[in-house]
């Protein structure tokens, strides 16, 4: 099985701090992997680093055989990378088919005269986004709420919607950064279906941070384990459940050994 | 709570602004055309007029139209804080100086000027030195925008703040630039050539023509705001003003997408300045100074930032107390009560006073967009809901 996503080597250094420490990491094509560790493990910190936001220290990302280490963010949005947030960052004063038409922003190809004479390409273009995006926003499960504000959707659906943002940007590696944070085990259950619809409809690769072992032992295919910016463990879940290294990472060592 | 949008109906929306426009348009046109100079016309009625609407001032009131509308893309829909707008004012102005007067006297060209072929000087076209003043603008734009944009709000404000004094300054001090002289300094150009409309030519006096003019001018900025904001382009910029990161993590380009904001809103300021440089009949360059920034922002925030409508109106007020309104109410107080107080001089003491009370009290604006009107009020509606729940208790 080849992969979408390889990340080789990658350190990230914040001053003195170094966040990341020489981590190879990578996603195989229409899989689930999930990034799992305790708090300030440099979980978000790698995740950042994927998406263009912090420049790795050392190290190179290669995606769909590409070099993307030095691209800017919008870039690496645009052939295919999309994330979502730890804590929700939708548009929340816009429209959930607001949010989605801006993350086919880069897809679009409308520009200023355009718009402003309304040609009969333009509105076509926005007629098909707009078409699409109830697409998508009816398979995330908010098709009802198209001409709604994204701030007064609820929480579950606040994460959906975001979900389906960022497949607006039709991408092939989908990064969610605690998407069931803060939801009850049945929107838990009901967001894991919808991943692994997700992987059987599209094609699709996940990689979930995720603190509720539930949900990630239940959907991934491959478990990587950080610790303090290293990578201690990386296996099935099966195989992470009874690492020894983990259950110290999270649990700290057994009295009386050293 | 369910706040919802109509779905996309922009022809719709569009026929509607413009025929109630036009008519509107069509009324003060007519007004300052036809009936202001009619003999059989009441003297109360042109004196009223004349006391609190002179034909100069409604010219003058919509170039501030314009510049507001540009002034709004940038402020209001793309959320840069743009302390500087005067400079594009001053370019445009000094383009309709170069491109249309004899202040280039050593020269001699006339591509469609309205002013016989052998007189000295740059004469160009009216219109197309519009869009010459728009395109120099929008170019500066992007100029003063590559490095200034990279900077965040407060920053960003100073920095454009900077350059909103460059610029005027230049040009005050521009007799001796390098060697030549581009604006005759503090004398200023004085005198562009008239508007050309194919029957006529429309100098200085023709305030009922150039009210059209102005007008339709306006209503070119109304629509190209409109029209962006409900476009891509439209969508980029307020999904910038929520949340920058989030948008760049979306694929949106926010150098290039900012850089479109400056440009348009300068386009605007261009716009603004030829006009501004043809009612006036020169161009000179004390007129451009740091205060005029401030106004024009305050225009925006008065109005309601993001809502053209409500720009409109702010623009409309805070020029009309600054340029008659006030004189005007004076004229009739000191009339009426037989004192003798200096109304004008309070403008600035009036405009402080405003701008805090609203603030305080409608800090959305007068004709706020509906968004942001919900986001400026959620902080109470919290509010009401915390005290609502331990009232229950």
């Amino acid at each position: 099985m080849s992969n979408i996503l390889e990340a080789n080597d990658i350190s990230v250094q914040f001053g003195g701090l170094l966040a990341v420490n020489n981590v190879n990491f990578n996603i195989p094509k229409k899989s689930i992997v999930s990034l799992i560790g305790p708090n300030g493990a440099g979980k978000t910190t790698f995740f950042n680093v994927l998406t263009g936001l912090y420049k790795p220290s050392a190290g190179n990302i290669v995606y769909d055989g590409r070099d993307i280490t030095d691209l800017a963010p919008h870039k690496i949005a645009e052939i295919g990378i999309a994330r979502t947030f730890q804590n929700i960052r939708l548009f929340g004063l816009m429209t959930a088919q607001e949010n989605l038409l801006v993350a086919m922003h880069s897809h679009l190809k409308s520009g200023i005269t355009a718009t402003i004479l309304r040609t009969s390409k333009q509105r076509k273009e926005e007629r098909e986004a707009e078409e699409r995006a109830q697409e998508i926003l009816d398979f995330a499960g908010v098709g009802k709420w198209t001409y709604e504000f994204a701030r007064n959707l609820s929480y579950g659906d606040q994460r959906r919607l975001e979900v389906a943002r960022a497949l607006a940007l039709n991408p092939k590696v989908l990064l969610l950064d605690e998407p069931t944070a803060g939801m009850n085990p049945q929107e838990s259950q009901i967001f894991i279906d919808f991943v692994r619809k997700l992987i059987a409809e599209r094609d699709v690769s996940v990689m979930l941070i995720e603190h509720d072992m539930k949900v990630v032992m239940s959907v991934s295919q491959r478990v990587t384990v950080l610790d303090q910016g290293e990578k201690i463990a990386e296996g099935s879940p099966d195989e992470i459940k009874s690492n020894p290294r983990v259950i110290e990472a999270y649990l700290g060592k057994p009295k009386g050994s050293k | 709570m369910a706040k919802t949008i109509a779905p996309n109906n922009v022809a719709k929306s569009n026929r509607k602004w413009i025929t109630g426009y036009s008519i509107i348009g069509l009324l003060l046109f007519i007004t300052y055309q036809f009936l202001l100079p009619w003999e059989g016309l009441p003297l109360g009625i042109y004196d009223a007029i004349y006391r609190w609407m002179p034909p100069s001032a409604i010219n003058e009131s919509l170039v501030y139209i314009i510049m507001a509308l540009g002034l709004n893309i940038v402020v209001g829909y793309a959320g840069l804080l743009d302390l500087g707008y005067v400079a594009f004012w001053a370019i445009g102005g000094y383009c309709a100086g170069w491109f249309m007067s004899e202040f280039f006297y050593f020269l001699n060209i006339n591509f469609l000027g309205s002013v016989p072929a052998e007189a000295p000087g740059i004469h160009i076209n009216f219109w197309m030195v519009l869009l010459i003043g728009g395109f120099v603008c929008g170019v500066f734009g992007i100029l003063i925008g590559a490095p200034t944009l990279r900077l965040k709000s407060d920053y960003l404000a100073l920095v454009t703040l900077g350059f909103g004094e460059i610029i005027p300054q230049v040009f005050f001090n521009g007799e001796n630039f390098f060697g030549y002289n581009i604006s005759n300094g503090t004398k200023g150009i004085v005198g562009v050539d008239p508007i050309p409309v194919g029957v006529k030519n429309l100098g200085p006096f023709d305030f009922g023509w150039k009210l059209l003019i102005f007008l339709l001018l306006t209503a070119v900025m109304v629509f190209i705001s409109l029209r962006l904001r409900r476009g891509r382009l439209g969508r980029a910029w307020l999904a910038i003003r929520e949340d920058e990161l989030a948008a760049s993590m979306m694929g949106v380009p926010l150098m290039r997408t900012k850089l479109a904001a400056y440009a348009v809103g300068a386009f605007a300021g261009g716009l603004g300045g030829v006009a501004f440089a043809t009612h006036v009949n020169g161009v000179y360059a004390e007129r451009f100074n740091f205060t005029i920034s401030i106004f024009l922002l305050a225009m925006v925030v008065l109005g309601g930032m993001g809502n053209v409508w409500g720009v409109i109106l702010g623009a409309f007020i805070l020029s009309w107390v600054n340029g008659n309104g006030l004189t005007a109410f004076g004229q009739l107080y000191n009339e009426q009560f037989g004192t003798d107080i200096d109304f004008a001089s309070f403008t600035f003491l009036l405009f402080g006073l405003v701008l805090i009370f609203m603030m305080l009290f409608k800090r959305e604006g007068l004709l706020p967009e509906s968004r942001l009107k919900l986001m400026l009020h959620e902080d109470e509606l919290d509010q009401i809901d915390a005290s609502s729940k331990s009232g229950d208790k």
